[in-house]
């Protein structure tokens, strides 16, 4: 067996183990899944009435504008709680196990986003599912479902790979738990939840130049209306400049780790 | 060519030299014992020979391999079961193995087979799809060191193995550890059990402040000492002629208190009748007596002023 097949087994079987984990720890899941939806549920029954405002973008129901807010809080404690359990694998030694085989180290990290794309998908078919239940349209049909699906995916990997990076540089679960708030924080001043015309100052200004306004963006235009390539570009920088920000903390997290023990 | 070899191994952490310029060898097949306190460099130097940090000074080869240049290499030889098992407790016992086989690069079928026959001869057979946090402390070692198995390792790492565990687990481990010394592989167990290093290990290494104090044979250790002496407890007000007809027989060793007599004897326990008639016919009451032989104790308190046990024990009461 090659050697890229061999690391490619390595990466599925810590991608699965990472999934499994997530799926008997509540507290892991709980975050993902079920807040989300809760907000949901709660902000499209007591909050509809805002796509009457004036500036409002053109939509369907206020569901089908949510469901994006929704997918992006999903995603981004899915990559928060890959940094939680990665933290709890160092604290209880479980690290030193796949630092002690012979495996790239990068695989272990790999293997844990991994974990975590899989969870954006899973969060992107759940949300995707609970919109058609519940009477949202995905407006540019079935390519824009799999355009919504592929960017929360790819998303949740690039989140995890800075929840990653701050579990390896701490070990410290209490610290990447910490992290929490801060995440819902830069979320809601973003257009996850609210346009940003509609903003007043200065959130107007931050969630104009905040990433995550960018991939939020490229993730509900095709749910709100045609496929619109200009959006979907700045989405997939941003991604790549996440991704990028991620790869160089982590590497540089773990040169850390392995050089302190 | 030894299995492993090192020579004047450092770590610093900071200001603190946690292992001070370590020199060992241990050769293929053999079980080495690395005996010292808590806090004495046996982890971090384990740590080190098992690529999990790097030195900071010297050089060590484990299965012919350098430690920092070739340590993939290193870490597809070796077999690693730490301090604390390294376990998630969500993961069934059987997930787990066949992670770790395939953490070893055994191909899917290889794996799953490997993990079945593993878990069996770990006697896990019945508990393998149960949840390792539902498993007990020696089920959880017996666990560890399957999966340090897996890939059939010729270098086994065993960082405090029966730390924590009761005497029935404890004597599982050392069966196991001591069928797979039978089967060929070289075993690394640190301990700070003087029972555990005098049972099993064919050499023993004693570290104390991170540097080896002294090395050997367990017997070859103990014979350094001295022999083995006769402790008598005699009656009181007979002390000081007990001490006396003693001396004829024996080298005095200092008292522990007054109601005993150490005498070391050259002949062990044949020295015990001649001893015993002497203090008869001189008189003196004898109410116990005990041939008590050198312990590796003995060896670590000579050659660190301090007992080993002991302070284990004071540690662990105090965590």
């Amino acid at each position: 067996m090659s050697q890229l097949a061999t690391n490619a087994r390595v990466v599925r079987a810590l991608g699965m183990r990472s999934l499994r984990q997530t799926f008997r720890r509540p507290q892991l899941i709980a975050p993902i899944l079920i807040f989300p939806t809760l907000l949901l549920a709660i902000q499209t029954g007591g909050a509809g009435g805002a796509v009457d405002l004036p500036g409002f973008p053109p939509v369907q129901s206020f569901l089908q504008f949510m469901l994006a807010g929704a997918m992006m809080q999903s995603l981004m404690l899915a990559g928060n709680s890959g940094g939680i359990a990665l933290a709890v694998d160092i604290e209880m030694g479980f690290t030193d196990r796949l630092f002690s085989a012979p495996i790239p180290r990068f695989a272990i990290v790999l293997g844990r986003l991994a974990g975590t794309a899989a969870l954006g998908l899973f969060s992107s078919l759940w949300f995707l599912a609970i919109g058609l239940v519940f009477g949202a349209e995905i407006e540019s049909g079935v390519p824009g479902a799999l355009i919504v699906i592929a960017l929360v995916t790819t998303t949740a990997m690039a989140v995890g790979g800075i929840g990653a990076a701050i579990a390896l540089r701490t070990g410290k679960a209490s610290v990447a738990q910490g992290l929490f708030p801060l995440v819902l924080v830069v979320l809601f001043l973003s257009s996850a939840f609210f346009p940003e015309s509609l903003m007043i100052e200065p959130a107007k200004t931050i969630a104009e130049y905040n990433p995550l306004s960018f991939v939020v963006d490229g993730i509900r235009n095709p749910i709100i209306a045609e496929i619109n390539a200009s959006d979907l570009l700045d989405a997939l920088l941003a991604i790549a400049g996440i991704v990028v920000l991620g790869l160089v903390l982590s590497a540089r997290a773990l040169r850390h780790r392995l050089r302190v023990g | 060519m030894a299995a492993i070899a090192v020579q004047g191994l450092e770590r610093a952490f900071e200001d603190v030299l946690a292992v001070q310029g370590v020199d060992l060898e241990v050769d293929e097949g053999e079980i080495y014992g690395f005996l010292g306190p808590n806090g004495a460099g046996k982890t971090t130097t384990v740590r080190m020979l098992t690529t999990l940090l790097l030195p900071t000074g010297g050089r060590a080869t484990v299965a012919g391999h350098d430690v920092v240049n070739e340590a993939r290499a290193v870490r597809a030889s070796i077999g690693v079961a730490l301090q604390e098992a390294a376990l998630d407790p969500l993961m069934t016992g059987r997930e787990l193995i066949r992670l770790q086989a395939t953490l070893q690069g055994l191909p899917g079928e290889e794996g799953r087979r490997r993990a079945d026959d593993l878990l069996e001869r770990v006697d896990l057979g019945a508990a393998a799809d149960r949840r390792v946090g539902t498993y007990s402390g020696g089920m959880q070692r017996r666990l560890d060191l399957a999966a340090a198995l897996v890939h059939e390792p010729r270098v086994l790492f065993l960082d405090e193995p029966t730390t924590g565990l009761d005497p029935v687990s404890r004597k599982t481990i050392w069966e196991e550890v001591r069928a797979l010394n039978d089967e060929g592989t070289t075993v690394f167990l640190t301990t700070q059990y003087l029972e555990e290093a005098d049972q099993l290990a064919d050499n023993v290494g004693i570290i104390d402040s991170g540097r080896i104090v002294a090395e050997g044979t367990p017997e070859s250790l103990k014979a350094e000492i001295g022999d083995p002496h006769i402790q008598l407890q005699i009656a009181a007000g007979s002390i000081v002629e007990a001490e006396e007809v003693c001396a004829r027989i024996g080298k005095l060793l200092p008292p522990r208190d007054g109601r005993t007599v150490l005498v070391e004897v050259a002949n062990g326990a044949a020295d015990i009748p001649r001893t015993v008639r002497a203090l008869d016919e001189a008189g003196i009451a004898v109410e116990s007596l005990e041939l008590v032989r050198p312990t590796l104790d003995d060896v670590f308190v000579a050659k660190t002023g301090h007992h080993l046990e002991g302070e284990s024990a004071e540690e662990a009461v105090g965590a």
